[in-house]
């Protein structure tokens, strides 16, 4: 007997135009299938992936939908940078939409079909290409490996029939609204992909992805000093009210919060949030013990779980916690999200030429996993983590304490 | 609910103490399972419940209270839990787009403390006059009260307002009150100006019974989760103070409490 549609997991009670048999499995969760996600093996919650695949092993199989990425930046800002790359480079091969707030570089690089300055400063070269906009490409994405790569056409959705094929089946008609297996990128049924830095994306693929955009120097014309009107003095400043502002503008009008009738199809949201707490974003919490806006980045972390609760999105936010001098702060903003890792690099440290640390380039910390829904979560086996940066996959593995044993490796 | 934590604490659904104030605590670990044994706990024995929920959604409580054999969405329908979304209400205060309500006021002005949260407190703990007397003594349930320190209010004033709760609900009301309290202050920090520390002490001070989580002080270890200490304040003369320690595993469905050592991991 034929299941319809998902492979792992309770399926949809959503009607499909094409949909021949009147046979649905009675179920009592209320999961969408969204390209791109699925549901968790430890308790049904709709999941993404971060776009690299031993990062989804060691937070628990992905990051849920609704929840945020907390990820403390190494010292030079270079791998977290890279792991907020493979986030949105999964968004563009899953087909969801971004949204990308930066305070240093304009995400709308990430549009550009020109080729741009590669700085490939982890292989510790620098390809000089033809430079249209001398912006760095924060956002020049790495591409997709795939197993064919026919032409990069952007069709449509699996979902959609295909008249000719409809008569094609005639005996096997149990498996018509089942997706064709497709090549390019336009079905992506597989969970977490991956990529290889040393190329960028097709501009063609990343051009077909729905992009989103907030650099902060635009947005500062329109905000205003704050005058003495109000008594009390708001807790947030003004880059981060008005990117809240604007986040939410694009939730609700591009219906991830549920507003939008049911024919169009649902997607998600992936946000990107470069160096929040940084001096860029008029935060002063990086530059002083007791920063006068001490409260300024909790409170804009508050709202946007109380947005991502509500709405179909993912978000994964770096803060330079390396540059907070107050620990307790930390852990405030810690508490506030709900997945935190931490990386530390050892580019720079004596660390880069000690033969204990030679296989890897920094280590990874779990700081926090959520509990979603039920009363446990899914504790790692092995608390100490080592990354690697190759360059078609960025490794997690256990414990250099077992570095005499090179058998004992995470699951990649 | 969990039996073992029932028979630890020697309540019962059917039995239980009046004008309890019950502040749980957790230092780099996370405690929120102990609010919803409390949560179920009392809306089993049929008190009236007001839930203040500032850190999660509802569907995150609805979904584990149903595990724990207690369903949410009746339980609000039929008046019997009355329970404050706090991420929701706070999205109308933060983004100007200002239909929020006065409850979360303390995200627009942080030094105007927590009045209007006591003001929804107090409006929502006394039953419905006329209406059904059937539920028992009030119960308030705060999860958790250390993110207003988070957000910018002050220790004072959260300590004005669970004094001014305890008046109400535990005092005139007698009814129950339970609180949990999140901190993360190292042991070798003296000056501590987030001020969580400060908030413990002064709640400890304040309550009757405190159940403080913690890590297992040698270190992380998969079968158990961490120790409970359990603490009975003396109230009267003659009651003397008195601690127990016990280790704790969370599960599924429940979590299970054991003397130091016998866990079954190690037997």
């Amino acid at each position: 007997m034929a299941a319809p549609k998902m492979s792992v997991g309770k399926p949809t009670a959503d009607r499909l135009p094409c949909n021949t048999t009147s046979f649905q499995k009675k179920s009592r969760s209320k999961l969408v299938s969204i390209p791109g996600t699925r549901p968790s093996i430890q308790n049904g919650q709709l999941i993404v992936s971060t776009g690299v695949t031993s990062l989804d092993y060691v937070i628990g199989g992905g990051l849920a939908v609704g929840t945020l990425l907390l990820i403390e930046e190494d010292r030079y800002d270079s791998y977290s940078r890279m792991l907020l790359k493979y986030f949105l480079a999964e968004g563009v091969v899953c087909g969801h939409e971004l949204y990308v707030a930066s305070a240093l570089d304009h995400p709308n690089d990430i549009l550009q079909a020109n080729t741009t300055l590669v700085l490939n400063k982890l292989y510790g070269t620098i390809n000089k290409q033809e430079t249209a906009h001398p912006e760095a490409a924060f956002l020049e994405l790495p591409a997709p490996i795939l197993d064919d790569i026919a032409s990069p056409k952007t069709e449509d959705q699996a979902k959609s029939c295909d008249p000719e094929s409809q008569d094609a089946m005639k005996i096997a008609w149990r498996y018509q609204h089942l997706p064709k297996v497709q090549t390019a990128l336009a079905s992506s049924s597989r969970f977490g992909h991956y990529y290889d830095v040393s190329k960028t994306m097709d501009p063609e693929i990343s051009q077909a992805a729905r992009c989103h955009g907030f650099y902060l120097p635009e947005h500062s014309t329109a905000v205003t000093s704050p005058t003495a009107t109000t008594p009390g003095q708001s807790p947030m400043p003004e880059t981060y009210s008005s990117l809240l502002n604007n986040l939410q503008e694009v939730i609700h009008r591009e219906g991830f919060d549920g507003t939008v009738p049911q024919t169009k199809s649902r997607n998600i949201l992936r946000i990107g949030l470069h160096s929040l707490g940084s001096a860029l974003w008029g935060d002063d919490l990086c530059c002083r013990e007791n920063p006068s806006h001490g409260h300024a980045l909790t409170t804009f972390l508050y709202g946007l779980r109380a947005m991502l609760r509500s709405s179909l999105s993912v978000a994964v936010v770096t803060v330079p916690s390396h540059l907070i001098q107050n620990r307790a702060l930390m852990g405030n903003i810690t508490r506030l999200c709900d997945t935190a890792i931490a990386l530390e690099s050892f580019r720079g440290s004596e660390r880069e030429t000690n033969p204990l640390y030679k296989d890897y380039h920094g280590l990874l910390d779990v700081r926090q996993l959520p509990y979603l829904n039920c009363l446990v979560c899914d504790l790692p086996d092995n608390k100490d983590l080592a990354f690697k940066l190759k360059r078609k996959q960025f490794t997690i593995e256990v414990g250099l304490c077992h570095h005499n044993n090179p058998l004992e490796r995470v699951v990649t | 609910m969990f039996a073992e934590l029932n028979s630890i604490l020697n309540t019962s659904p059917d039995s239980f103490k009046p004008g309890e104030f019950i502040l749980v605590s957790d230092k780099h670990t996370d405690a929120s399972f102990l609010i919803h044994h409390f949560l179920s706990f009392y809306l089993r024995a049929g008190c009236k419940v007001c839930f203040l929920g500032l850190v999660q959604s509802f569907s995150h409580y609805s979904a584990i209270s149903q595990r724990l054999g207690v369903s949410l969405t009746q339980a609000r329908e039929k008046g019997q839990l009355v329970f404050l979304e706090g991420l929701k209400e706070s999205l109308g205060v933060l983004l100007q787009a200002s239909k929020g309500t006065r409850t979360m006021d303390f995200l627009r002005d942080p030094s105007s403390g927590l009045r209007g949260l006591y003001d929804f407190v107090r409006d929502n703990v006394r039953g419905a006059v006329g209406g059904a007397e059937e539920w028992g003594p009030p119960v308030l349930l705060v999860d958790d009260l250390s993110v207003v320190l988070s957000l910018g209010v002050s220790v004072g004033a959260a300590l004005d307002f669970s004094h001014y709760c305890r008046a109400t609900v535990c005092s005139e009301l007698q009814g129950s009150m339970v609180m949990l309290v999140r901190c993360e202050a190292e042991e070798e920090e003296e000056s501590d100006d987030e001020g969580s520390e400060r908030l413990l002490r002064g709640l400890i001070h304040q309550c009757s019974l405190t159940l403080q989580v913690q890590g297992l002080p040698t270190g992380y270890c998969r079968d158990i989760h961490g120790q409970v200490e359990v603490c009975w304040r003396g109230q009267c003369d003659k009651q003397q103070a008195q601690k127990k320690l016990f280790q704790y595993k969370v599960h599924d469905k429940g979590a299970s409490f054991f003397a130091r050592g016998m866990s079954s991991a190690v037997l």
